[in-house]
């Protein structure tokens, strides 16, 4: 099946079954390899992509449920959120072996367009989805509200 | 992983990594003294394939001033690629704008661990300790070698130049950069013995935000390449389908169904199971799900860890093989106190963030390339040029980030490597293959941290001063039936008992013994490998000593640590820093304490744990102290302690691999569930300062996060967690 979406404000063709998850469809057919692979069950965050703005796992996305959308990656996101955000983890250097980090900034985007000015307990519930085994969360935690100073800056 | 200096003595496994006994006792004879300076051979003419001057192994200048450093190590996320660019630019006096990293390719002769004997490879909190002076030589040799050329070509004294900032100058007003002289450069002689800037001029060096991570910005941007992005033209994906059981093989496969797939283009036995090959991730795991497999299971561990923990707790009450020999039973026969604990520790998987996987290009005969996150380089090597068939130097190992690894990737068959280079070799090279795991893989897929059962007993006289402390321990080798196995040396495994043969404490008559056990489960280093089980048993029998007798925990511990102003020194930090003893703690909030050395760091943890009123634990705040020597980057040194702290916690709180039957019951994040963001405490760390040769910060933040959180539940809430993880307990 060949599905129409725009992808980082590009028209893409996808040429895959519609069961197929978003995720693979990124990775494997559109080489947007930021997205990534964590645990492929909803668990783990790390595939974390914005479909028509809101932050979805990419792994449980099925690529015929998102004919039509408007897809934005790691590899493109420029909202005012995103910049922060990484403004911040460059000043914190929040990420280790940074395999989880495209994730948790697709995530933490999302919260801050929805809650500008987050506390700690808003940032444990957007972001406990989000799995670092590294444990970078402190750093992730500061960086989400140094990204909300900034914003308000 | 510092046992891997033994590596070289058990030349008789040499076979297994495919690495032939010459090039072992070759390579021993190197010895290490040698390596450091052994670089300056004349290496520096050769021309990099980058097209950047080379002045040395280690260092590349290109002629628009860009310094690449090249990593020998495997950066999973400690952060070695910023520390060693750090050491060279601090004595090239760059810029810090023109410095980047990267990989090194696989090559024993100049990229070893210098701990390491000849083996190339990352473990064991070593990667800025061993790279230290040879990282700082090399930058100090390329500096030398760029100011010989501008001398040369100014005409003017090379003792008149200077270099600041990434700018070679003269007082007569010349300057140039590092790119002008490049060229020229790489062609002088390397200083025979470069001259290494004092501590008191560093730039970089033991400056707090100096500088940001080399790798901060690609990995914000979803730019960064790890192995799972790695794209070959025509590559095929492969997972593999693995017996449900350790040590099964393959009886029979019908694999029409998986075939049937579109997208599925081969399937294939290799000796670990049954691979299927497909042109998407997606499509290869539908025609995994698709097989139909009968497994032979005749040689297959069936067993279960409930009854191996029973069987460990009845070898834990007979005597053992001796590791410290001490008449323990003595001193605690006429011991005022006697307290005794058995404790009982889990098999844990690494769990990296990103599963195993590797990818290779094979042209049979011909050559092999490898991308991997590889961690032992020289062991991936050799594994994979044996099951290729192709002599070392036709293969070539691309080191990639790992999206980290806590050991899982240092392990002794290579097993991602193994499984791929097999695939590639059952299609005859067809096409690339990159082998892909799963979580489910991952966890299923064996090299646990080994189940422990200790069996402590200690003693105190009427003063209240340790008299005796008898410690024995059962469990898997880690190293045994390995190219590690050189490291047992009369019966006993150190893997296995580190962390509590030396102890900082005087403790009268000390004795530990250790039973080795078998059991069909592979097993492996996991993050501070022995001082994962050994440092909470011994701190939490020091608390229930220092409670038993009235004590406080802190006192307790300054009283009895002798000859070891280290583990005083970060103790006492710890504790001004946390207040301890003057703090009025909020209800339901209680403290405790550790304090371990692991890999020459000493680190003392204070944690403040909430008890709620459901009886669940949180963890607040952890107040570290660490004592690494020369902190060589004090920023990420605090992000390795946040880091070990968090993986330490996630796995004493609630992880355990169990088997039932030979099977894993495990399998996902949901029942092998990893801290979360909500379970993280504020962590704050301070640095002793300390000019001493520097020790790693990768593992040592692991060990005491657990008996400081058990600790501060013994005193708070009179509760003893000997058997871990902690869910065990209703305590999360
Ligand atoms: S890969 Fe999608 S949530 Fe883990
Ligand atoms: S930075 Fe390694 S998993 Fe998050």
């Amino acid at each position: 099946m060949t599905i129409q979406v725009t992808i980082n404000g590009e028209a893409r063709t996808i040429d895959a079954s519609p069961e197929m998850p978003l995720l693979w469809a990124l990775r494997d057919e559109l080489a947007l390899t930021g997205t990534k692979f964590g645990c492929g069950v909803g668990l783990c965050g790390a595939c974390t992509v914005h479909v028509d703005g809101a932050a979805v796992r990419s792994c449980q996305t099925l690529v015929g449920d998102v004919d039509g959308a408007s897809i934005t990656t790691i590899e493109a996101i420029a909202t005012r959120e995103a910049d922060a955000l990484r403004q911040a983890w460059a000043e914190l250097d929040v990420p280790q072996c940074g395999y989880c980090q495209s994730g948790q900034i697709m995530q933490a985007a999302d919260l801050l367009a929805a809650t500008p000015k987050p506390s700690d307990a808003d940032i444990d519930a957007a972001m406990d989805g989000n799995v670092c085994r590294c444990a970078t969360y402190q750093r992730i935690r500061a960086g989400v509200h140094r990204a909300a100073e900034i914003l308000e800056a | 992983m510092k046992m891997l200096k033994h590596f070289m003595q058990y030349a008789t496994t040499a076979e297994e990594t495919g690495l032939s006994r010459r090039s072992f006792l070759k390579a021993t004879g190197g010895a290490t003294a040698g390596l450091v300076v052994g670089y300056y051979m004349p290496t520096s003419h050769a021309r990099a394939a980058t097209g950047d001057d080379a002045f040395n192994a280690f260092v590349q200048i290109a002629t628009d001033g860009t310094v690449t450093v090249l990593n020998k190590h495997q950066d999973m996320g400690q952060g070695n690629m910023t520390g060693l660019v750090t050491l060279v630019a601090e004595e090239l006096d760059a810029n810090w704008d023109q410095m980047k990293g990267a990989f090194a390719p696989s090559d024993p002769k100049k990229y070893a661990n210098l701990n390491w004997g000849t083996v190339q490879g990352t473990g064991g909190s070593s990667a800025i300790p061993n790279s230290f002076v040879q990282y700082r030589e090399a930058g100090a040799a390329a500096r030398a070698m760029l100011v010989a050329a501008a001398a040369r070509s100014w005409g003017v004294p090379a003792t008149e130049i200077s270099v600041a900032d990434g700018v070679i100058s003269h007082p007569s007003g010349k300057k140039g950069s590092f790119g002008e002289f490049a060229a020229a450069a790489s062609a002088e002689t390397p200083p025979e013995k470069p001259v290494l800037k004092s501590p008191d001029a560093f730039k970089f060096i033991g400056k707090k935000k100096a500088h940001g991570r080399v790798d901060t910005a690609a990995k914000s941007t979803g730019q960064a390449t790890y192995t799972q992005d790695v794209q070959r033209p025509g590559m095929l994906i492969a997972v593999v389908a693995r017996p449900p059981k350790f040590g099964a093989t393959v009886a029979s496969v019908d694999d029409k169904a998986a075939r049937a797939i579109k997208g599925v283009a081969d399937v294939v036995q290799i000796p670990q199971g049954v691979a299927v090959l497909a042109d998407n991730t997606w499509t290869a795991m539908q025609g995994r799900d698709a097989l139909s497999i009968t497994w032979d299971e005749s040689k297959a561990e069936l067993g279960s860890t409930e009854k191996l923990v029973a069987h460990y707790r009845e070898l834990a009450e007979q005597p053992g093989p001796v590791a410290v020999e001490g008449d323990a039973d003595g001193a605690l026969a006429g011991a005022a106190t006697v307290v005794e604990a058995t404790y009982e520790f889990p098999y844990l998987a690494h769990a990296p963030m990103e599963p195993m996987n590797a990818v290779a290009e094979l042209k049979p005969g011909q050559s092999l390339e490898v991308w991997t996150g590889s961690q032992i380089q020289t062991l991936d090597h050799g594994t994979a040029a044996k099951i290729a068939e192709l002599p070392m130097e036709n293969v070539q190992i691309h080191t990639l980030y790992a999206g980290g690894s806590f050991g899982r990737r240092a392990n002794p068959t290579s097993d991602f490597v193994n499984e791929a280079v097999h695939v590639a070799k059952a299609i005859n090279g067809r096409a690339p293959v990159k082998l892909v795991w799963t979580r489910e893989d991952d966890i299923r897929g064996g090299y646990y941290r080994p189940v422990y059962v200790h069996k402590v007993r200690a003693g105190l006289n009427a003063d209240g001063e340790i008299v005796g402390w008898h410690h024995r321990i059962v469990g898997q080798s880690i190293v045994k039936g390995t190219p590690f196995q050189g490291m047992i040396q009369n019966g006993i495994d150190p893997t296995s008992t580190e962390g509590a043969t030396h102890l900082p404490y005087a403790v009268g008559a000390h004795r530990v013994e250790l039973h080795t056990t078998d059991f069909g489960v592979p097993v492996l280093w996991w993050r501070s490998v022995g001082s994962t089980h050994t440092a909470y048993a011994v701190e939490t029998m020091m608390d229930r000593l220092a409670k038993a007798s009235g004590q406080d925990p802190v006192a307790f511990r300054l009283r009895h640590i002798k000859d070891s102003p280290r583990d005083a020194g970060v103790l006492k930090l710890a504790a001004e820093k946390a207040g301890w003893g003057k703090a009025d703690l909020p209800k339901g909030v209680h403290r405790g304490v550790a304090v371990h050395k692991s890999f020459g760091t000493y680190v003392a943890q204070i944690a403040d744990v909430r008890v709620r009123d459901d009886g669940t634990i949180k963890v607040e705040r952890v107040v570290c102290a660490v004592d690494l020597g020369v902190a060589v980057d004090p920023d990420q040194i605090a992000a390795q302690m946040e880091g070990g702290i968090g993986y330490g916690l996630g796995a004493i709180l609630r992880n355990r691999i169990d088997i039932e039957d030979g099977a894993v019951v495990q399998s996902q994040f949901f029942d092998y569930e990893p801290l979360r963001m909500s379970d993280m405490p504020s962590v704050e760390t301070h640095i002793v300062p300390s000019a001493d040769a520097p020790t790693g910060s990768g593992e040592p933040g692991t060990p005491p996060i657990g008996p400081a959180v058990a600790n501060a539940l013994l005193w708070g809430a009179d509760k003893k967690v000997d058997d871990l993880p902690f869910s065990r307990h209703g305590l999360t």
